[in-house]
């Protein structure tokens, strides 16, 4: 579909797309559009490039695009605006503005004239309609460009029509095209004079600069919405009929109901509308979410374990580690001066439970359904529940709504599946909404796993570096999985016959250090969890791992720590971002005992993040005492540098990077889950302790570094690794010891008092008026 | 079934409910104001912060019998009208909603309206003490955001309280 443009010149490219039939303009690009991926690194490093540099899941996720020859389209309105359908997911991470900005630029037209509304299940995208891998902007930047620049010249040659003039002669602005002698036309004017009867194929040629509205900082197209109380989340919307409803879960996990005892009496109680045995729980469908919670907290239900009754921590543990493989190193000269360092993590089980929890509404009929839901893969929802229904696919709607958050959890559509299953069952719609406690405990995790890093030093060199992740299976089975297994000739040589998490990992892992040979490798033990990723895969857990390994390094040969790094990194984004953030926040300045710098580094995504955090770790700080709160040691400052290539929305891009440092930290210090006796213990925001604002860094600083490339790269995910490896690495500085767990409170005793597990969720409290300020 | 009366955003309520369903309920499932959000429904993650009389509270955690018919209760959706006219600000909101959104503090904004409202309360509370805003006042804010906009969320305080 690219062509290069001889006559154009350097850094213009020219594109082909459509002008669709219809009553106003209406302008569509194939989706699988994509700049050619950028060439691979020099081969002269002393480190041969890993795989994910040469070829990483964003260019996996872009490829998996590249057959489906399926359009997305922009249309122009009378009012002047243009709307687009976006086949993605708004889950706060700011790609309705993003999308906005790009049409916005390419159209010369205000970005609040631009609506970007979320796109139902398109069957025909297949793998195109997954929002995950922060590829939204990488894989759609240039077919929406290409459209919206097709829609740019439609209009013009509808004005140069109009009045009377060349377009070369004509200049758009913000929505109105004018001409030489003053006269000028809307947008709306011409959005019905634009219109094409019959859909034809136009080219249009982009610019890789000059941008005026890509690069500026630009506030959320849904702020208003969301400080306003208007933004419509699932729970928030109505459909007729679809009652609120909630579902009563087992005592241990993934366990399922075997009898109701009591079923007459629930279905009797005040608001109740219906009780149903479904194959997860039971069901029960009242006037309000209030009498849902009480009929649950009255059900006797007769439950089968789950498949990890009896079980904890320590059993997944030894788990774990019997499933270790030796570390490698490989075959090094046999000198008595070759030291090696090892080091040895564990990180436990975390929830990716967002604000938002698992909801949908589901409206089951005898040959129809329809499902509204915030859902990163509805593609492949779509396809199961109408295989589950046994109904055709094109009898299933499936409505995309903006989520609460997602963190890794919306790429499953749990929620959603579960309300068709019980609409299904008690013949009417239901509004499902998941208790917190539900939401913490039954909800997906990312898995427990051990990280061991080995390194072989000769002097001052490094001559490998070795790591290996072994954890508790992520599922992938929410599209990317069947992805994988339909693009496995596509892959790079040796990935095509691995397991998915096992491709995922090599694609997205690497050490951008010099540091000699470097293997790393994944095992996965057992699938008995609800896994899944979480803000990030592998790669939080990995890059702690492999910087503390690189301060105990620096440590080993007297080295300081920034140096050492700086005197191995082989990328040139990375080097950036690390000079940065030394250079923003003060790297080496005196502090007092106790409290310490880390520095860390990322790259993923077509970017690149360091982060320098202060960890104050003296016995007033960490004892300080908050009600009710995880204190602990405190992240006092943190600074941060990003450079994601071309940014589109500065203001967005920071804001991922704070939620970052703040994941970060939950990561580092607070925030896991407990397994034990078969469940896990936490079941509120005040048993699993992502960071509040008691723990948040009093200074943060973020910098966005200027456009490096021509192509932007992935946000959503980006902030965290750099940030908890950060976090660790001042922990370990601050306090001389290197954790060996991850977070560093796991094991202090619980700082609460475990709610039951029957019933499963705790009652609302009635004092509510005693708390007021 | 009991008639329940109070006052929401400036204006009569009269609804049949029982008295053990909390307010929150009420307000989202019946009377169709969603700005208060669930997130835990145990007064916890502060999701459905809105204020009665003009102090915060956690909707949640109340029996709607609790109320009086002389209760004021007001949710992000009637925070606007709680200030006059004229210091509302370009977009005709109150002065801390002007604030967040220069800030562009929300990400998925599902904890925002509480997050809004719990701030009001605390400028409030200060003023009532006679002093600014402090560092022991942010993080006595117990509202979660998972997104992680608590910085955002202390810059459009400060800016919050000038203007109020």
């Amino acid at each position: 579909m690219t062509e290069p443009a001889a006559a154009t010149g350097v850094g213009r490219r020219r594109f082909l797309g459509y002008v669709v039939g219809g009553a106003t303009l209406v302008v569509a690009a194939d989706l699988g559009l994509s700049p050619a991926r950028a060439g691979a690194l020099p081969a002269a490093l002393p480190t041969i490039p890993q795989p994910a540099e040469l070829f990483d899941l964003n260019d996996f996720l872009t490829l998996c695009a590249m057959p489906t020859a399926n359009l997305i389209a922009i249309q122009l309105h009378k009012d002047g605006t243009a709307s687009f359908a976006l086949p993605r997911a708004e889950v706060g991470q700011g790609i309705t503005t993003s999308t906005a900005m790009i049409i916005a630029e390419e159209l010369d037209l205000p970005v609040n004239k631009v609506k970007v509304t979320l796109a139902p299940a398109r069957p025909e995208l297949m793998f195109n309609q997954l929002t995950g891998g922060s590829n939204t902007t990488i894989s759609t930047f240039t077919p929406i460009r290409v459209a919206a620049a097709i829609a740019k010249n439609e209009l013009l040659k509808a004005a140069s029509l109009l009045l009377g003039q060349p377009i070369n002669l004509l200049v758009s602005k913000l929505g109105v095209i004018e001409a030489p002698d003053g006269r000028s036309v809307t947008y709306g004017e011409l959005a019905e004079k634009a219109a094409s009867p019959v859909t034809r194929p136009v080219d249009v040629t982009l610019a890789d600069s000059g941008f005026t509205v890509i690069g500026k900082p630009t506030n959320r197209v849904d702020a208003l919405a969301a400080v306003t109380g208007k933004k419509t989340f699932t729970t928030d919307l109505k459909v007729k009929g679809a009652l609120p409803t909630m579902v009563c879960r087992a005592p241990t996990l993934n366990g399922t109901p075997a009898k109701v005892n009591n079923l007459t009496k629930v279905r009797r109680m005040k608001g109740v509308t219906d009780v149903v045995m479904v194959d997860f729980g039971v069901a029960v469908r009242a006037k309000t979410f209030g009498q849902c919670i009480d009929a649950i907290r009255a059900l006797d239900v007769t439950w089968a374990d789950g498949p990890v009754a009896g079980e904890s921590d320590a059993d997944v543990l030894a788990r774990l580690r019997k499933s270790e493989i030796p570390l490698k190193l490989p075959d090094l000269p046999d000198n008595p001066l070759l030291k090696t360092k090892s080091l040895d993590l564990t990180f436990y089980f975390r929830s990716n439970s967002a604000m938002d929890t698992n909801s949908a509404i589901a409206d089951v009929r005898k040959d129809s359904a329809t499902v509204w839901s915030g859902l990163k893969s509805p593609v492949t929802l779509q396809s199961e529940v109408a295989g589950y229904l046994k109904l055709p696919v094109g009898k299933v709607k499936v409505n995309v709504m903006q989520s609460g958050g997602s963190f890794g959890r919306r790429l499953f559509s749990d929620g959603a599946m579960e309300a068709v299953k019980i609409s299904q069952a008690m013949g009417k719609p239901v509004k499902l909404m998941w208790h917190r406690a539900d939401d913490a405990r039954a909800g997906r995790t990312h898995p427990m796993a051990t990280n061991r890093t080995q390194v072989a030093m000769l002097g001052k060199e490094v001559l490998a570096f070795t790591q290996a992740h072994t954890s508790v299976e992520t599922d992938f089975r929410h599209g990317l999985g069947e992805a994988i297994t339909a693009n496995v000739a596509s892959l790079p040589t040796g990935l095509g016959n691995l397991g998915f998490s096992e491709t995922v990992f090599l694609l997205t892992q690497e050490i951008p250090y010099n540091v000699g040979v470097v293997l790393q490798t994944l095992v996965e033990t057992e699938q008995r969890f609800n896994t899944g990723s979480m803000r990030n895969i592998f790669s939080p857990d990995m890059r702690v791992g492999s910087e503390l390994m690189m301060d105990l390094l620096a440590q080993e040969l007297g080295e300081d720590r920034l140096e050492f790094r700086l005197r191995r990194i082989r990328n040139k984004m990375v080097r950036g971002v690390l000079e940065k953030v030394a250079s923003e926040g003060d790297w080496g300045r005196k502090l007092p005992a106790g409290v310490a710098q880390g520095v860390a580094i990322h790259k993923e995504y077509k970017g690149a993040t360091a982060c320098l955090m202060e960890v104050d770790t003296r016995p007033t700080t960490v004892k300080r005492k908050v009600r009710d709160a995880v204190t602990g040691p405190r992240v006092t400052r943190a600074t941060f540098a990003v450079d994601v290539g071309l940014p589109i929305n500065p203001t967005g891009l920071k804001a991922q990077m704070l939620g970052g440092i703040n994941d970060g930290i939950a990561l580092a210090f607070t925030s896991s889950l407990h397994l034990r006796n078969g469940h896990f213990q936490e079941a509120s925001w005040d048993n699993y302790f992502y960071t509040r604002q008691w723990n948040t860094p009093p200074r943060v600083d973020i910098h966005v570094m200027p456009a490096s490339t021509s192509e932007p790269g992935g946000a959503g995910e980006a902030g965290v690794a750099a940030s908890f490896a950060a976090a660790a690495c001042g922990y370990a500085a601050a306090t001389g010891k290197v954790p060996t767990h991850f977070p560093i409170n796991h094991h202090k005793p619980l700082a609460f008092r475990e709610k039951p597990r029957v019933p499963p969720v705790p009652p609302s409290p009635t004092n509510g008026l005693k708390h007021t300020y | 079934m009991p008639r329940q009366k109070f006052i929401l955003n400036g204006k009569k309520v009269t609804i049949k409910v029982p008295d053990d369903v909390r307010l929150l309920w009420v307000l989202r499932d019946l009377l169709g104001v969603t700005g208060p959000k669930y997130g835990c429904g145990i007064n916890v993650c502060k999701a459905c912060t809105s204020h009665i009389n003009g102090k915060a509270f956690n909707p949640c955690a109340v029996p709607v019998g609790k109320l009086k018919p002389t209760d004021e209760i007001t949710t992000i959706e009637g925070l606007p009208k709680t200030v006059k006219k004229k210091q509302r600000g370009k977009h005709g909101l109150h002065p801390m909603q002007e604030a967040w959104l220069e800030r562009d503090v929300a990400q998925c904004g599902y904890c925002q309206p509480g997050q809004i409202m719990a701030a009001v309360a605390v400028v409030k509370r200060a003023r009532r003490q006679g002093r600014k805003v402090t560092e022991a006042d942010f993080e006595g804010i117990r509202n979660i955001c998972r997104c992680g906009t608590y910085t955002r969320i202390r810059e459009a305080i400060v800016e919050g309280e000038k203007r109020m």
